[in-house]
């Protein structure tokens, strides 16, 4: 009890600083975003769009999203698992209520977590732009009443999460520059930087601008790091004169040097990484087959569970003279297709008048058939399957390719192709005695060989087959025939010799060695399934190279969309967008911003530019307004704000995509950032000094009561679209109609 | 031949630069300049890079060089003599129509014919095409249906020797240019050889193109520019007002021949806008010199070059005044100025009336008139019903027939007139279906409605009731011809019918997508003008259009050809041709022949030249990168290393940013993208590298002592001239023409010469 005694007499002191207006803007931010949270508890907009994939994530079955890079659905789908969702909601509808097995709340947290988290984030930003308290609660403001932004983050998409990687990425970062240069703890800043940049881009693509600005930043910092001479100065003078000195110099140099290879590893190493990792999670999570199979090569389908590796594996790996083959077209445009025939010949007379072969028709058909099977030849030898051991053919050898249920040898000549004219026609050939002879011998151009004389490998060699005759390669034209050829696609040999085409390559999917000689086991044999062992592999980067090349390249059919926008519109928010109307009521909810932030917003964004020019120019005269100190902060500030909504605007005015308004809510961000900053500079510098002083005061109060006013009635906004942000209270038609600020604002009402 | 006169030139060179390297001006004085007319040339010139110089009063004003001193003079002779024999050899070959000048050639026929026509581009070059085939004595009567097509007697020499010739002025424009970037003679050779040897450029400057000529006026833009830049110490000489407006008339024939000379007049813009920076930091002007500068510029380099701009327009349609095959593209009014165009001094009856038939036209500029055909929509695009679609060209799918709401054939004597808020029904006069809309989203603007042809003979349904409305009037104003705004409300929805402007994929043969908006908002998509009018039954009168002013057709023609331009999307199967591909010479283009048995030009470009310049453009990046290192962690350069570095940021600066903005645009587009686009690159990417290596090789000494090091030099400087001369030689029968067995059989002239799979001779 001694001791007891003893241990009460040592003061026991935590000393804490809390930022109380951080922890209030904290709370209301967390409020606002989350409170009702599983409110509507129906299917969102764009929830539609990102719970397909959330439920395939749930089933690990493999997809493809052009859309974006994994990490943003890996998190909702991070959500929508620790809500325990099992992936068995059919997301076909907006406005499809969820049942009650569904945690609409679990599906929703992150996303709104990230949206809250953004208020205090711009508050320590703004701080760290080395501006007051006052200002980082007025952005910190701005952006907690931002009706839009409240919308956007309520819901399963991705905005948010974006902006809250985007403005972390920025504060660490600045924070991590502020810091004194002594402190090691400042690497961790740099550290969660580069992390966040790896977030950043691996959510959205566009956040791909955003990094590349602080990476300007940052390189900017690193120059003027490169360009301190402070200690070397003294050093370069006796680098002339001695030797020893030179040491100095060295050292100082490499403690530059080391700076830079710091930065370079976390702004750039980091998070080139972490993006190829959210690849490595996303593939190695998603290993069944799916819907999206078809548009991926035979081998990455073969590394899927399920679909082609079901049928594929166990095939043997090298193909061989007598083998029983399908051959895949490398295309997937318009559908991916295998070589087929038919007993069926070409017309005697096209439509128009142009006459053909008649020999029997040979196309491109995107079904399995037991016609799409063709059984590889030796020219020289008469039989049809396959030697003890195994003849495997190579690149270079010259092979014939017979049908195996029609038997017919597949033929090009100098005929005029049906569709395609400038090329020739592939024909299964029928001698009909008209002097026109059997061309049909095919060299075997293994187009991704490693070495000259590499075996043809099932899967994973993509072949060309060049006709030995004419040097015509065998092509998929992808023009549909006719009614005469059954709608399927057209198969022709072209002579132009384009290297990179992939319509000319051809892979074998399916595959065995074939043991009937006669013709009629032979199409028994076709008829029965292939047989299975072992199953292969492709390596993580082949499979991240193609999927990342596919996700790129894959262009769907862009249409317009009912609440598609233009960007200019956004800066003026002419569209608005319907996210969710009730099934019977008024109640409705709408992404519309707060319009009376949105204009601060712009009219700050041009005021700095004005401001921007009018002190450049009259700098450049000699004409210092403000000291140094303040110029840097005010160029800072234009850096990241400026520059940041100029990232997140000026690339979708390029872009040819349909665009929604959302799209511009980062960009929105930015500006709120500056609005209060600006407001400060003005405040403490303009008006100090562009008046005389007695004035000066007046200005500075009038300034403080506009300001005052124009939060008031932002705060007024705010609570003015409340129901049309929160989708409750229901609001009456004419309620509704007072609401339409703008004729061109789209806004819903029943008529009863 | 062009060996043996190449070596000696090097040879001097590599005198000259010896003795230059320990005490440049003097030695160089006393070993050449016995006639020089600028005493202080060398090293001022180098030196009037820095601000420096501005404030030494008088004697520092006159820094400017002469540049042209005479062993760079005998050496321009050089360049000049050989850029012209290797354009102008084998100039008439082939003897037939090649790619692009069946376009080209056609439009310089159209000039000597005056026939109007329309293109995507300015009217510059196919003036001047067209002027060259009158002065050499073309009539203009050539086809030039397509590539491939006999000359037989026709002159067209003529137009291919001006072709020749403007492409002949590249290399010595580029030597110059360099010479007065980098003030050394061996830097502006090289970008010189490589030019003059490429057997791109060859190939691209022999045929009726506008190419040669876009490249010469923006060379020569360039050059005017650079040469103005060295006047600044001598601000509004005469000399200084001389390329100042030299530049502004270059910069407006640049853009009057190709919207590409879009990027060197921002190029200029940049420069001056730097200058002006520059100036506005001399605190030794006053404001009002400032201004004076400012206005100078604006008036040089704005004011001129727009004045000339819309100078060609003018007499491109004083020109052309009969009518031809571009009228559609254009609106009524602008028709009507056309000898020969049914608008023309027309004659018609003046007022609408049932019965008549008519066409429709959009008044959105280029909105196409009103237009149906045998053809359905496809399927999944809202109902399987009749394609109506907008088409620029007069056709005879263009003709509606106006009826009443019930009766099918008017019989009574005089028709009845067409009056404001009437009902009417459209037919369509070859098909006999009537314009129809429906609540089914269009095929591409899903906001809107479908329209349809619907119903067969004129009977269909409530669905093909339109309100027609004159806009601004009251009921009962009759509808005129012409003049006229009218819009067609849809009876039974509401809506208004609407030309979105999109082009329809292929099933719609890309015509131009028709709608039916709800949104009534009164735009000039939303209203159409009847053009033609035929009625039997009624007076034609004659009318008098009102004829539009100049500025008028003006911005109607620009808004004509943008929307020609953004038109020109890749087909689904036609080889496309990426920004990558280019710098890397990846791919080439055909300008003639295909097979073995054919005359064969390929329009490629010299690979070694183009991977020179390739590896250049990294090399350039590597020594900015460590010049500025350096320069900004302070450590003690020499003199003449730091006026190496100077060239290399502020000249090579130049030229970098010359590349960048002819070359990075093209990745934001999305027309259809061609190889040729890339050569204005080529040319500032050549000087580059021309500018980037010499100072490479003048730098030898970094890592070699001074013999060793000037040996380097020179084995340097004869390896690349000898490179580029027996990689000429290898290639040229490209541009020169070839026949024979293509080059994967060993017969062939360019046998073991397809270094890539893709090149395709």
């Amino acid at each position: 009890s001694w001791w007891f005694q003893k241990m009460l007499q040592l003061p026991l002191v935590v000393t804490a600083q809390v930022d109380l207006l951080l922890v209030l803007v904290s709370l209301l931010a967390f409020w606002t975003r989350l409170s009702h949270l599983s409110y509507p508890n129906a299917v969102v907009f764009d929830e539609v769009y990102y719970g397909q994939f959330v439920s395939l994530y749930m089933k690990r079955v493999f997809f493809i999203d052009d859309s974006g890079p994994p990490l943003g659905h890996m998190i909702l789908a991070f959500g929508a698992y620790l809500g325990g969702f099992d992936g068995n909601f059919v997301w076909n509808r907006i406005g499809a209520e969820y049942p009650t097995t569904v945690n609409v709340w679990s599906l929703r947290l992150l996303p709104a977590l990230c949206g809250a988290l953004c208020v205090p984030l711009v508050y320590l930003l703004t701080l760290e732009l080395k501006f007051s308290h006052l200002s980082a609660l007025g952005a910190a403001v701005l952006l907690l009443l931002e009706n839009s932004l409240i919308v956007q983050s309520r819901f399963m998409l991705l905005e948010s999460v974006l902006i809250f990687f985007v403005l972390l990425a920025f504060f660490s970062y600045l924070r991590f520059h502020n810091a004194p240069s002594s402190s090691w703890s400042r690497y961790i800043w740099l550290i969660l930087s580069g992390v966040s940049c790896g977030a950043v881009v691996g959510v959205k693509y566009m956040g791909l601008f955003s990094y590349l600005l602080l990476l300007v930043v940052a390189s900017l910092h690193t120059w003027k790091l490169i360009g301190d001479k402070t200690i070397s100065h003294v050093s370069l003078d006796f680098l002339i004169v001695s030797y020893p000195a030179f040491s100095w110099q060295t050292l100082l140099l490499q403690n530059v040097c080391v700076q830079c290879v710091h930065r370079v590893l976390c702004l750039v190493v980091v998070p080139v990484l972490l993006y190829v990792f959210w690849f490595y999670v996303h593939l190695s999570f998603l290993n069944r087959s799916g819907p999206h199979d078809q548009l991926m090569s035979s081998a990455f389908q073969a590394s899927l569970q399920g679909g082609l590796s079901r049928i594929t594996r166990g095939q043997p790996l090298e193909v061989a003279y007598g083998s029983q083959v399908t051959l895949r077209s490398s295309v997937s445009q318009p559908i991916p297709c295998w070589l087929h025939s038919h007993k069926v010949n070409y017309p005697i007379r096209y439509d128009n008048g142009r006459g053909s072969s008649h020999q029997q028709q040979v196309t491109c058909y995107p079904f399995k058939d037991v016609n799409n099977w063709w059984i590889i030849k030796d020219p020289g030898r008469q039989q049809l399957v396959v030697d003890t051991p195994p003849r495997p053919v190579r690149h270079g050898d010259v092979i014939q390719l017979v049908h195996g249920m029609t038997s017919r040898f597949l033929n090009s000549h100098d005929v005029a192709a049906p569709m395609s004219p400038h090329t020739q026609e592939v024909s299964g050939y029928i001698d009909f005695n008209v002097s026109m002879p059997a061309q049909n011998l095919w060299r075997v151009d293994i187009s991704n060989r490693e070495a000259e004389s590499e075996v043809w490998k099932t899967i994973l060699s993509e072949v060309r087959l060049v006709h030995v005759n004419t040097s015509a390669v065998l092509k998929l034209s992808g023009v549909p025939l006719p009614d005469w050829g059954f709608r399927q696609l057209e198969v022709v040999a072209d002579k132009l010799f384009k290297a990179h085409s992939s319509s000319l390559e051809w892979t074998v999917e399916e595959h065995r060695y074939g043991t009937s000689q006669e013709q009629k086991e032979r199409e028994a044999e076709l008829h029965s399934p292939t047989h299975i062992d072992v199953d292969r592999k492709i390596s993580f980067w082949a499979k991240f190279v193609e999927l990342q090349w596919k996700m790129l390249t894959v262009k769907q059919e862009e249409s317009e969309h009912k609440y598609s926008s233009s960007p200019l519109e956004w800066i003026t928010m002419e569209t608005n967008i319907a996210y969710w109307l009730h099934s019977s009521t008024n109640a409705q909810i709408h992404l519309i911003g707060n319009p009376v932030s949105w204009g601060v917003g712009n009219l700050s964004l041009l005021a700095y530019q004005l401001l921007a020019v009018v002190y450049l120019l009259r700098r450049r005269r000699g004409l210092k307004d403000v000291p140094d100190g303040v110029w840097d902060q005010f160029v800072c500030l234009g850096c990241v704000c400026v520059g940041g909504w100029l990232v997140n605007f000026v690339p979708f005015l390029l872009m040819d995509k349909t665009l929604f308004l959302y799209h511009y809510l980062p960009a929105l961000c930015y500006l709120y950032l500056l609005s209060p900053a600006l407001l400060e500079h003005a405040h403490t510098h303009l008006l100090r000094y562009a008046h005389q002083l007695q004035h000066s005061l007046t200005h500075q109060r009038a300034l403080c009561v506009g300001a005052l006013a124009v939060l008031l009635s932002i705060f007024l906004t705010y609570r003015t679209f409340c129901p049309l942000t929160y989708g409750s209270p229901e609001l009456s038609a004419h309620q509704l109609q007072g609401l339409k600020w703008r004729d061109t604002w789209d806004i819903l009402y029943r008529r009863r | 031949m062009a060996k043996a006169e190449c070596t000696p030139k090097w040879n001097t060179l590599a005198l000259r630069n010896r003795k230059t390297c320990p005490t440049p001006e003097k030695s160089f004085q006393t070993t050449f300049t016995p006639v020089s007319k600028d005493k202080n040339s060398q090293t001022a010139g180098l030196l009037a890079g820095g601000d420096t110089q501005s404030s030494n009063g008088p004697s520092g004003q006159f820094v400017a060089r002469g540049s042209i001193e005479s062993p760079s003079k005998v050496l321009l002779m050089l360049v000049a003599g050989l850029s012209f024999s290797t354009r102008l050899y084998k100039l008439t070959e082939p003897p037939h129509v090649c790619w692009d000048e069946t376009h080209f050639g056609k439009m310089g026929s159209y000039y000597i014919n005056r026939t109007f026509f329309f293109d995507v581009h300015p009217p510059l070059g196919k003036m001047l095409i067209g002027l060259a085939g009158y002065m050499s004595g073309y009539n203009g009567t050539f086809p030039f249906i397509k590539p491939g097509d006999k000359y037989e007697n026709q002159n067209y020499w003529g137009m291919r020797g001006f072709c020749a010739v403007l492409g002949s002025f590249l290399p010595i424009f580029a030597y110059l240019i360099v010479l007065e970037l980098s003030n050394s003679c061996t830097a502006a050779i090289i970008a010189a050889t490589l030019l003059i040897f490429d057997t791109g450029c060859i190939t691209i400057s022999q045929y009726i193109l506008l190419d040669p000529i876009l490249m010469f006026f923006i060379m020569a833009a360039v050059l005017s520019m650079v040469k103005f830049n060295q006047q600044r110490y001598r601000s509004f000489t005469a000399s200084w007002w001389f390329w100042l407006v030299l530049t502004g008339i270059n910069l407006a024939g640049a853009l009057g021949v190709k919207f590409v000379g879009l990027f060197v007049i921002v190029l200029v813009g940049l420069n001056t806008i730097g200058d002006l920076w520059r100036l506005l930091g001399d605190m030794s002007l006053s404001l009002v010199d400032i201004a004076k500068h400012f206005l100078a510029r604006a008036f040089a380099l704005i004011l001129l070059p727009l004045i000339l701009y819309v100078t060609i327009f003018a007499v491109h349609f004083v020109v052309l005044n009969k009518s031809g095959p571009g009228d559609g593209f254009f609106s009524s009014a602008f028709q009507s100025r056309l000898i020969g165009n049914n608008l023309h001094n027309a004659s018609m009856p003046e007022y609408l009336a049932f019965g008549s038939t008519v066409t429709i036209k959009n008044l959105r500029i280029a909105g196409g008139y009103l237009h149906s055909h045998w053809h359905l929509y496809p399927e999944g695009v809202g109902a399987r019903q009749q394609q109506v679609t907008a088409y620029l060209h007069k056709d005879y799918n263009n003709l509606w027939v106006v009826h009443r709401q019930q009766d099918n054939n008017s019989q009574s004597g005089n028709p009845d007139l067409v009056r404001h808020g009437d009902i009417v029904r459209l037919e369509h006069k070859e098909t006999t279906r009537n314009l129809h809309s429906h609540l089914h989203e269009a095929p591409l603007t899903k906001k809107h409605f479908q329209v349809t042809g619907y119903g067969i003979n004129g009977t269909g349904d409530a669905n093909d009731l339109w309100q027609m409305e004159v806009c601004g009037g009251r009921k009962g104003d009759p509808v005129k011809v012409l003049r006229s705004k009218v819009r067609f409300l849809h009876r039974a929805t509401g809506c208004v019918l609407y030309s979105s402007g999109k082009t329809l994929p292929k099933w719609g043969w890309e015509q131009i997508e028709v709608t039916c908006s709800p949104y009534l908002k009164e735009t000039p998509s939303s209203q159409w003008n009847i053009e033609d009018h035929i009625n039997p039954k009624l007076p034609n009168i004659s009318l008098s259009v009102l004829k539009p002013n100049f500025l008028e057709i003006l911005l109607e023609s620009h808004i004509v050809m943008f929307r020609g331009n953004s038109g020109l999307k890749p087909k689904d199967n036609e080889m496309n041709s990426k920004p990558w591909h280019w710098p890397i010479n990846y791919q080439g283009l055909r300008f003639s022949g295909v097979n073995a048995t054919e005359y064969r030009v390929y329009l490629l470009g010299n690979p070694v030249v183009w991977w020179i310049n390739l590896a250049s453009l990294g090399l350039y990046f590597t020594m900015v990168a460590v010049a500025s290192i350096a320069t900004q962690r302070g450590f003690s350069l020499g003199q003449q290393r730091i006026e190496h570095s100077l060239v290399l940021v502020r000249g090579g600066g130049l030229l970098m940013l010359g590349w960048l903005l002819h070359y990075a645009p093209f990745f934001t587009m999305g027309r259809i993208l061609y190889f040729h686009h890339y050569f204005p690159a080529m040319l500032f990417s050549s000087m580059l590298t021309g500018l980037t290596l010499d100072i490479l090789f003048r730098s030898a000494d970094l890592l070699l002592h001074p013999p060793y090091s000037y040996w380097f030099q020179r084995t340097g400087q004869l390896l690349l001239l000898f490179s580029i001369l027996y990689s000429f030689y290898l290639f040229h029968p490209l541009s020169y023409g070839m026949t024979g067995p293509l080059a994967h059989e060993p017969g062939s002239a360019m046998a073991g010469l397809k270094w890539m799979d893709s090149w395709e001779f």
